[in-house]
């Protein structure tokens, strides 16, 4: 295998890894932060089963929260070694653009939730509520921060705005273009309702799978209700932003486009394919599936709008397989998501907010979709990026002029042990989660005497 | 004396930006790593105090590493690519050594107790890997890469004498934040740990002007010598401290923090004779800072928010660390 394809397949697999956490945690800060504010509120209220309810969901997904955490930071520090190990060009010409980004993602965002996160994670009963509230509003907001950034610096390389050449060398002539380009604002809510579906579907999947194994845990049926209503207002909402950033990937990276839809020559009226086999040697599809004329009402929301196909951009246009598929594993897991959660809350609701009386084939399909967050999201973000290829910056910079010099033996042998590590911690991590999930008591028993003390305790020291 | 522009003098300041976030990895992720090579000679009770110990911290003082190499990446785009190229695999190693350790920190709490000594396992032989692939790669730098017979045998040294000095610092730490029996046998680990760490720091200060001729020219001159041998002299004295501190009852009691503190001063000194061995090279004798560094107006950018940043850091590090000050008890989560 050659040098280039090892060094995307070493960087794919580590970006892959990593972001599966993230994903989890950014929104899952934003829940800990409700979480906790609901349970302030029964305390106010005087209602104890309340209030312990909400405190024993707070303490167990505080859990949840700190492993994911922990499993995000360790693979988010290998990125920083990777952009010079495997791209040693990238940052050599775009390093004034890029470089100002991550160094803003690793000073405000990184150092902000790492720092509060010991606060947050070990110092109730040693700072005041009030301190530890905001310690977890900090967390929740730099993980936020963080994805900001990063995303900036993707959009940028994806819709390449506000810089210009000296030297073959990038400079910035406006950080304003350069952050906003025209795609960062759908890309970075794209991502954040993201996160916050994977997160929802975590808590229904976890949740659903304690009461199918009879795991009494007081706290499951209110996660259930908080994941179910979180889902069934955010899908529709994902779909919403989703279209808008399909139009305006269409608009600035046609060729994306046309090999998401499978489309080789340029058409009006283009049909969307169901189904298909695309095929770049032969430059066609093999068994199409398709319903006629609906890719052009999707996209141009015209029905004869004209689709620019891929033999338009001959020497620099994506592999279609991977994005053709990508694209509808991403979509497919959507259209399943708004059915579950729609129909899920909907006859949540009429059994009056009892697990215990919803279907069982329900239950388990809501434990099967546990994960289907994570699914979509790699889809998604595969598209996303395959389809910036052969490019690195799009239409500026291209991948291989940028690729490493390393001996392909060695960039071999790192990605073999990468990928051996981060498939043996997928499965602890899910492990431990199910684990966890069957026995709550287990996992917060180790605190529970001390937390009956802590607000009386800490009224002096604020 | 003429002072140079502004411009000529930001990669200065990153420069030393750069080193400092690495010298806050290396003393504070040190503690920890040492602590978790001390591990495996905890019996389980204490195993969970010596991680309830740093456990608040690790997460942050990580994060150093991740600054110091980050600002590399950003101000120094041709610096990082040389560098991590040259290391790519004690790199690799360490950080699949890290990703074990870091994980190993939340799953041995959290899995099934038949689990945690596996996971028990793997956080010492992170926290290992990790320092071991670090004394490698310290020693490969120090030496600006060289090749010869002598370089691989220096950084072999080298990735032996950095573990045994985060073991001391791992010691220290845990004599100033436990008590009682685990206490004593800090104690014990330290003094243990004391020798081998002092052997390897004469050794290494000895064979570094051998093995490069530029150090060699920057020490041994002249009259620069004659302040340069205060260096060299307070390392020793706070060693020597160290020392005899071990053997007093006192270290036991008020002056627990003691040990600890002077080890920070010899990392404090180690890290001032390296960085008046480099300057003002990036990779010696191959890249200086200003062939290295990002355009000025980039730099600008980055520095704006390193000013507002990195108090902010430092405040909450302090504040950080008095929170969670005194003796560790058992780590529990809010």
């Amino acid at each position: 295998m050659d040098a280039l394809t090892l060094a995307r397949m070493q960087f794919a697999a580590n970006m892959s890894f990593h972001i599966l956490f993230p994903t989890i945690s950014i929104a899952l800060g934003w829940l800990l932060l409700f979480l906790r504010w609901r349970w302030l509120k029964a305390q106010r209220s005087g209602d104890r089963s309340l209030s312990e309810g909400w405190l024993d969901a707070y303490r167990f997904w505080t859990k949840v929260f700190a492993l994911t955490f922990a499993l995000g930071v360790v693979s988010g520090v290998t990125m920083s070694f990777q952009f010079g190990t495997n791209w040693p060009g990238f940052m050599e010409r775009v390093g004034n653009i890029a470089g100002p980004l991550l160094g803003y993602e690793v000073l405000t965002a990184f150092f902000l939730e790492a720092g509060f996160l010991g606060i947050m994670l070990f110092g109730h009963g040693r700072v005041s509520e009030r301190v530890h509230l905001l310690a977890t509003f900090f967390v929740a907001f730099g993980t936020t921060l963080s994805a900001f950034w990063i995303l900036a610096l993707n959009s940028w390389m994806q819709t390449p705005t506000g810089h210009e050449v000296r030297d073959g060398v990038y400079h910035v002539q406006s950080w304003v273009a350069v952050i906003f380009n025209p795609s960062f604002p759908y890309r970075f809510t794209h991502m954040l309702l993201a996160s916050a579906l994977t997160c929802a579907f975590l808590l229904i999947g976890l949740s659903a799978w304690q009461v199918l194994k009879g795991v009494a845990q007081r706290s499951a049926p209110r996660v259930m209700r908080v994941g179910l209503t979180l889902a069934a207002l955010g899908v529709p909402l994902q779909i919403f932003v989703g279209d808008m950033h399909g139009l305006n990937t269409l608009h600035h990276q046609p060729a994306k486009i046309a090999a998401m839809e499978g489309v080789w020559d340029t058409e009006r009226g283009a049909p969307l394919l169901l189904f298909a086999i695309p095929d770049a040697a032969q430059r066609k599809n093999h068994f199409e599936i398709k319903v006629p004329r609906l890719a052009s009402l999707i996209l141009t929301h015209e029905l004869d709008g004209e689709i620019q196909g891929l033999n338009s951009f001959r020497d620099a246009h994506p592999p279609p397989l991977a994005l053709f598929f990508g694209f509808r594993i991403m979509v497919g897991i959507g259209v399943l998501m708004l059915a579950t959660s729609w129909l899920g809350w909907w006859l949540y609701r009429r059994c009056g907010w009892r697990p215990a009386l919803l279907p069982r084939a329900l239950l388990w399909l809501f434990a099967g979709m546990t994960f289907s967050g994570w699914v979509a999201t790699l889809a998604g973000w595969y598209v996303t990026e395959i389809g910036r290829q052969p490019f690195i910056v799009y239409g500026l910079v291209r991948t291989a002029d940028v690729v490493s010099k390393v001996p392909s033996a060695m960039v071999g042998l790192s990605l073999f042990l990468y990928v051996a590590l981060y498939g043996a911690l997928i499965v602890a991590y899910v492990a431990v989660l199910k684990y966890m999930a069957e026995k709550p008591d287990q996992v917060l028993q180790d605190d529970a005497a001390e937390q009956v003390a802590v607000p009386t305790a800490l009224q002096g020291q604020s | 004396m003429t002072w140079m522009s502004f411009d000529a003098a930001l990669p200065v300041i990153f420069m030393a930006l750069m080193g400092l976030s690495m010298l806050v990895y290396v003393i504070s992720d040190g503690y920890d790593l040492g602590v978790g090579m001390l591990m495996h000679r905890a019996t389980a009770a204490e195993k969970d105090v010596m991680v309830a110990s740093i456990g608040p911290f690790w997460d942050a003082n990580e994060t150093w590493l991740v600054l110091g190499v980050g600002i590399l990446l950003v101000a120094f785009p041709k610096a990082h690519g040389l560098v991590l190229g040259e290391l790519y695999l004690p790199v690799t190693l360490m950080l699949l050594g890290l990703m074990l350790r870091g994980v190993a920190f939340d799953f041995r709490v959290k899995a099934r107790d038949t689990h945690k000594q596996t996971w028990d396992r793997l956080f010492f032989a992170g926290s290992m890997l990790t320092s071991v692939a670090q004394g490698w790669m310290l020693g490969r730098y120090v030496s600006g890469f060289g090749s010869g017979w002598n370089y691989p045998l220096f950084a072999a040294a080298i990735a032996v004498a950095l573990p045994m000095a985060y073991v001391l610092m791992g010691a220290a730490w845990l004599i100033m934040k436990t008590e009682g029996e685990l206490q004593e046998r800090a104690v014990e680990w330290a003094r243990i740990a004391w020798a081998p760490m002092v052997g390897g720091l004469v050794l290494i200060s000895m064979a570094t002007p051998w093995v490069s001729p530029t150090v060699r020219e920057r020490w041994f001159v002249l009259p620069e010598i004659i302040a340069l041998l205060a260096i060299p002299l307070m390392t020793g004295v706070c060693l020597l401290a160290v020392r005899a501190l071990l053997r007093t009852p006192q270290v036991r009691g008020p002056l627990c923090w003691l040990p600890f503190m002077l080890l920070v001063l010899v990392f404090v000194l180690g890290f001032l004779g390296l960085a008046y061995s480099i300057y003002p090279y990036v990779v010696l004798d191959q890249l200086t800072l200003w062939q290295a560094a990002s355009s000025p107006e980039a730099l600008k950018v980055i520095l704006f928010g390193v000013c507002i940043s990195v108090p902010a850091i430092a405040g909450y590090t302090v504040f950080s660390y008095r929170v969670f000050r005194g003796k560790a008890g058992e780590l529990k989560y809010a």
